[in-house]
């Protein structure tokens, strides 16, 4: 060990500008799928179809965009599934706990906003210490987490179903449901969230330095980067999107129970995937979290609109394209 | 509660003269049954326990050991350590996985414990006592009744199915026989998962799908809570009806309320678990014979009869 290698970053934004099968694979698929979607069903296209698709897909989607964050820097949160559930149970906890005293009004809306977003924040420092500071595999850390979110709200909803009070659920719902020039509130929120973390990954330090610590955490310590911090705030981000994401979901449906967002995190981490993040760290490619997420939701939708095909076959089909994904993305480390 | 009760019982062993022959009154009957994993064992939980607080107060000689398990191994080790370390008399099981469980229940039934299985049919015949359970078939067959008499010249109707296990096909194949030579068109039928998102994204799509349906059989009350809100989103309320099964009191609450979406639901109530407790508790309180098969009705629960099945305080 005498020579330290230089991290090998400016060698790979050189390489966007070479669109190769990597890069254009997602969207090749994306394309086929769209293509498959209107040949099967004439209301495939049609503006309910794609706002119902986009808008449901954005739980996923923002959890998704932290879950890039995390795995460009080398880490991985399987908690995120269980967490959302969690964060959805305490917030409709708290809204249905200020209204006596608060009545049915905005206020109570905009704490449970804040609560919800604050548990997800604390959620992802709690995990981010252990892994950072506890020197814990991040794997094991949040395996365990995990399954603590879920049975606390298994816990919290006394088992059955944590439901929100009728009426604020009504003045609260428009925030799935309503938008604006027609675009629902999810689908913009999920577009500004991937926007944002497009800039901060390819323009910001903090980007860099999350690629600079999953391609190597020695070189990046001798770099004087702060590598613990710049984790910690990864599992940060990704609590306080888990909580951005809840913002949206809650009044979907005004509840949360044990079944709420299981297997959440295998999506998210097959989305991140899916777009050409490397899953050992080093590359994140928020973009193509974004293309991932769609294709995800796309086939869901594809195998509802006809009935030849088993809905059982919608995890083979998920799987075969994840597969995929990693084949195309084979030789890039090794080159 | 339980602690307290066995710490009691210890003291009365150790304490008196009497304290064998007491020993031999009590009776211990173990309950076991799956955790809470959604909505219904959640409300299988809650039974149990409220059935177990009731009975252990009318009869202080019957000792209950309660365990929730997550899954089938769990299950079995629960159950032979209550037949090793707290020798029961008696055991009520829900099982999680009916046919992984099938053998560790017979050992213990070889064991020469009476057996109560509630809910799910075992693999063998004849391994239990005591059989409690809803009524499957009648969940379909009811709820095709009903299409039945309020579609009486046909029309589109879509199907939200639960998991692919045995309970769905029972379910699923009544109500396919119940409306078979009708004018009754079955548009597709997918499975839900038993679960609101799953309902609210299948529903979607039906909809997205179908621009005529009349009637939607949910099967299940989680499942139609999630396609209500997408009726609801695509302002097409006013087009159909939606029936689902299980009796959760969101749904019955607007079954009371009338509302037009929801005019009824079927029972399938998860308070099955205390009568199979309260029927193994009375084979040794009164000595009256209990063995055999016991059928809870799936009864079609209308604005007339809600009242019966409504329970402020069930978690489901």
């Amino acid at each position: 060990m005498m020579s330290v290698s230089v991290p090998d970053l400016p060698a790979k934004t050189g390489r966007s500008f070479r669109p190769d099968l990597k890069t254009i694979g997602p969207l090749v698929a994306l394309a086929l799928l769209v293509l498959l979607g209107i040949s099967l069903n004439e209301n495939f296209l049609s503006y309910n179809n794609i706002t119902n698709v986009l808008a449901r897909s954005s739980f996923i989607g923002i959890i998704a965009i932290g879950a890039t964050f995390v795995i460009t820097s080398g880490g991985l949160d399987l908690s995120v599934g269980s967490m959302a559930a969690v964060v959805a149970g305490i917030m409709i906890i708290v809204m249905n706990a200020l209204i006596p005293s608060m009545g049915i009004s905005l206020g109570v809306i905009l704490i449970g906003m804040a609560a919800g977003l604050a548990v997800g924040g604390v959620a992802g420092i709690g995990n981010g210490m252990m892994i950072t500071r506890g020197r814990i595999e991040a794997f094991i850390v949040t395996l365990g987490t995990m399954g603590i979110f879920r049975s606390l709200v298994t816990f919290l909803a006394d088992g059955g179903t944590l439901s929100l009070n009728f009426q604020i659920a009504d003045l609260y719902r428009p925030v799935y449901y309503n938008g604006l020039l027609g675009v629902p509130w999810p689908i913009i929120v999920f577009a500004l969230v991937a926007v944002a973390g497009e800039i901060v990954m390819r323009r910001t330090a903090f980007g860099r330095y999350c690629a600079a610590i999953g391609s190597n955490e020695q070189v990046a310590r001798y770099s004087s980067i702060s590598v613990d911090n710049v984790r910690l705030i990864t599992y940060i981000l990704q609590g306080v999107l888990v909580g951005v994401a809840v913002l949206l979901y809650v009044p979907r449906l005004g509840s949360a129970s044990s079944t709420t967002g299981v297997l959440w995190e295998l999506e998210a981490i097959a989305a991140v995937i899916i777009g050409g993040t490397t899953l050992k760290g080093g590359y994140g490619r928020v973009w193509g979290t974004v293309v991932g997420v769609i294709i995800l939701g796309l086939i869901g939708n594809i195998l509802n609109l006809q009935s030849f095909i088993s809905p059982y076959l919608n995890g083979a089909f998920q799987g075969v394209i994840i597969i995929l994904a990693v084949l195309l993305q084979r030789g890039r480390r090794s080159a | 509660m339980k602690l307290l009760k066995s710490l009691l019982s210890v003291a009365v062993i150790a304490g008196g003269l009497g304290g064998v022959a007491h020993a031999q009154d009590s009776v211990t009957i173990g309950v076991s049954v799956p955790a809470a994993d959604h909505g219904w064992t959640g409300g299988v939980n809650y039974f149990a326990q409220q059935a177990i607080d009731r009975l252990s107060a009318t009869y202080p000689n019957v000792n209950y050991v309660f365990a929730s398990a997550a899954d089938a191994p769990k299950q079995i080790a629960d159950i032979e350590d209550m037949v090793s370390t707290r020798n029961i008399d008696a055991l009520v099981i829900l099982p999680g996985d009916p046919d992984a469980m099938t053998s560790a229940i017979k050992q213990v039934k070889d064991a020469g414990k009476f057996v109560t299985v509630v809910d799910r049919q075992l693999s063998i015949d004849g391994v239990e006592n005591l059989y409690v359970a809803g009524d499957n078939p009648g969940l379909g067959a009811n709820s095709a009744e009903y299409f039945k008499q309020v579609m009486p010249d046909g029309g589109n109707i879509v199907i939200l199915r639960g998991l692919p296990i045995p309970i769905d096909q029972q379910r699923f194949d009544a109500f396919m026989a119940g409306i078979e030579g009708t004018n009754i068109t079955v548009l597709d039928d997918e499975f839900a998962n038993w679960n609101r998102d799953d309902g609210f994204k299948v529903m979607q799509d039906f909809l997205t799908r179908f621009p005529d349906i009349k009637g939607v059989w949910a099967q299940d009350d989680d499942i139609a809570l999630g396609a209500i809100e997408a009726i609801r989103q695509a302002g097409r309320e006013d087009e159909m009806f939606i029936v689902g099964g299980a009796g959760m009191q969101q749904i019955l609450q607007r079954v009371q309320a009338g509302d037009k979406l929801v005019p009824i639901d079927v029972s399938y109530s998860p308070a099955m678990i205390a009568t199979a407790i309260e029927l193994t508790t009375s084979h040794f309180t009164g000595g009256i014979q209990v063995a055999g098969r016991y059928i809870l009705d799936s009864t079609v629960i209308t604005a007339d009869n809600v009242e019966e099945f409504l329970d402020p305080d069930s978690p489901f």
